[in-house]
């Protein structure tokens, strides 16, 4: 489980305009190049100054490819990032509030308590 | 020396720039009740006469971040740019730039430390919407100098209520030891229940009514103790998963003092959350 990265790509496509577009459009292209070129980039060091050990799980890598926000939820994502960048790619797509409301009754099976989001 | 002449509590709501703003078919059924209850409010900041701002709020993951993580951070700096991309994109709010009043910043830090607080600080802050959303509602003219004071209530581990209610306390003590004659304000602002990205965000009303009911009660009489006794760590998960915001209340409830009725009580059940108001005047109500 790599909670942290999950939520490193999670910060950094969110506050990126082009890259909120890139996710929305070709997910799994940007899941690809975004672990190759950035999960180990320190945000606030040069670009030569990396972390070495930082990857997605098998799991982790699928449920970001699929913009799967339930799984998210359920490896312990931290919810206002999810929620926050899914709403800016998609709830262009429906009328007031609705992908809101459909984003939380896709999770309505779920019971406290909720997973864990410490990192 | 400086004087407290407000201590105020509000929930800050990102949705109400665009909803306060908003004419004809946008705007919400709500928006003129909800501007009622804010231009009331404001009145009690305005009113207080106050030269400065101490605003306490918390960043929503924009500058502060995972790999290098504050639980309490004081912006000492001249100027703060405000409001983000994201926040611009999802509630249409407005870039900003408030100047800062870094004596009082350094006194708070210096002292904090002093009194076991090792608190973090920031000569470069861009500020969110826990901020600017008071300012919004509260001081739309944004000409202020403010000190903003960072808590963490988002990314865990978190400190515990009581650390809360104890930094209150001694921002008060802080603030009022400062040897500037100036009049001060103490702004900050929380949730009451709250679910964001999971399964009971955007109801009717807020996640648990209930909770809510008992929070503003605790805040409107000054029951310090018997929040304590209640609210944990572990028992903010219930209300909502964004609850945690909860304990800035209780840090400004620290502020106001155990037993302090507040002189301004108002709330507004809207969707997805409760919004509530609080204002206390330690010298008495202004005339």
């Amino acid at each position: 489980m790599s909670k942290y990265l999950l939520d490193k790509f999670l910060f950094t496509v969110d506050r990126d305009p082009a890259l909120v577009e890139r996710y929305r459009e070709d997910a799994a292209g940007t899941v690809a190049w975004w672990e190759a070129e950035m999960a180990n980039r320190i945000l606030n060091c040069t670009g030569d100054e990396r972390s070495t050990w930082l990857r997605f799980t098998d799991e982790e890598r699928t449920a970001l490819r699929e913009h799967d926000h339930v799984a998210l939820f359920g490896m312990g994502a931290h919810p206002f990032l999810t929620l926050t960048l899914f709403i800016a790619m998609f709830e262009r797509d429906h009328g007031p509030l609705e992908y809101q409301k459909a984003y939380g009754k896709a999770m309505e099976h779920l019971a406290l308590p909720y997973p864990d989001i410490s990192t | 020396m400086a004087t407290v002449v407000a201590v105020i509590a509000s929930t800050h709501h990102p949705f109400y720039y665009r909803a306060s703003m908003s004419t004809g078919a946008d705007r919400p059924p709500f928006a003129d009740e909800w501007v009622a209850k804010i231009e009331a409010f404001r009145e009690t900041l305005t009113k207080a006469r106050p030269d400065i701002l101490v605003m306490v709020g918390s960043d929503h993951f924009h500058q502060l971040w995972l790999d290098n993580m504050p639980q309490f951070l004081v912006g000492k700096a001249p100027y703060f740019d405000a409001n983000w991309y994201n926040e611009e994109r999802e509630f249409g709010l407005p870039r900003m730039t408030l100047p800062g009043e870094e004596r009082l910043a350094a006194h708070i830090l210096r002292n904090g430390l002093d009194a076991d607080f090792d608190l973090a600080f920031s000569n470069e802050l861009r500020i969110d919407h826990s901020i600017t959303c008071p300012i919004i509602t509260l001081r739309p003219d944004a000409d202020l100098p403010i000190v903003p004071i960072y808590t963490n209530i988002f990314a865990p581990p978190l400190p515990r209520p009581k650390r809360f209610v104890e930094l209150g306390r001694t921002i008060r003590q802080l603030v009022e030891s400062w040897p500037d004659d100036k009049r001060v304000a103490i702004i900050g602002t929380g949730h009451l229940s709250l679910e964001l990205g999971g399964p009971r965000q955007f109801g009717a009303h807020g996640p648990d009514p209930e909770f809510d009911r008992k929070a503003i009660e605790w805040i409107a009489s000054g029951d310090v103790e018997g929040c304590l006794a209640e609210v944990t760590l572990d028992s903010l998960h219930q209300p909502g998963n964004a609850t945690h915001g909860f304990m800035d209340f209780m840090l400004m409830m620290g502020v106001a003092g155990a037993g302090a009725k507040a002189d301004h009580v108002d709330s507004l059940d809207l969707f997805h959350t409760m919004e509530a108001y609080f204002t206390w005047y330690p010298n008495g109500v202004p005339t």
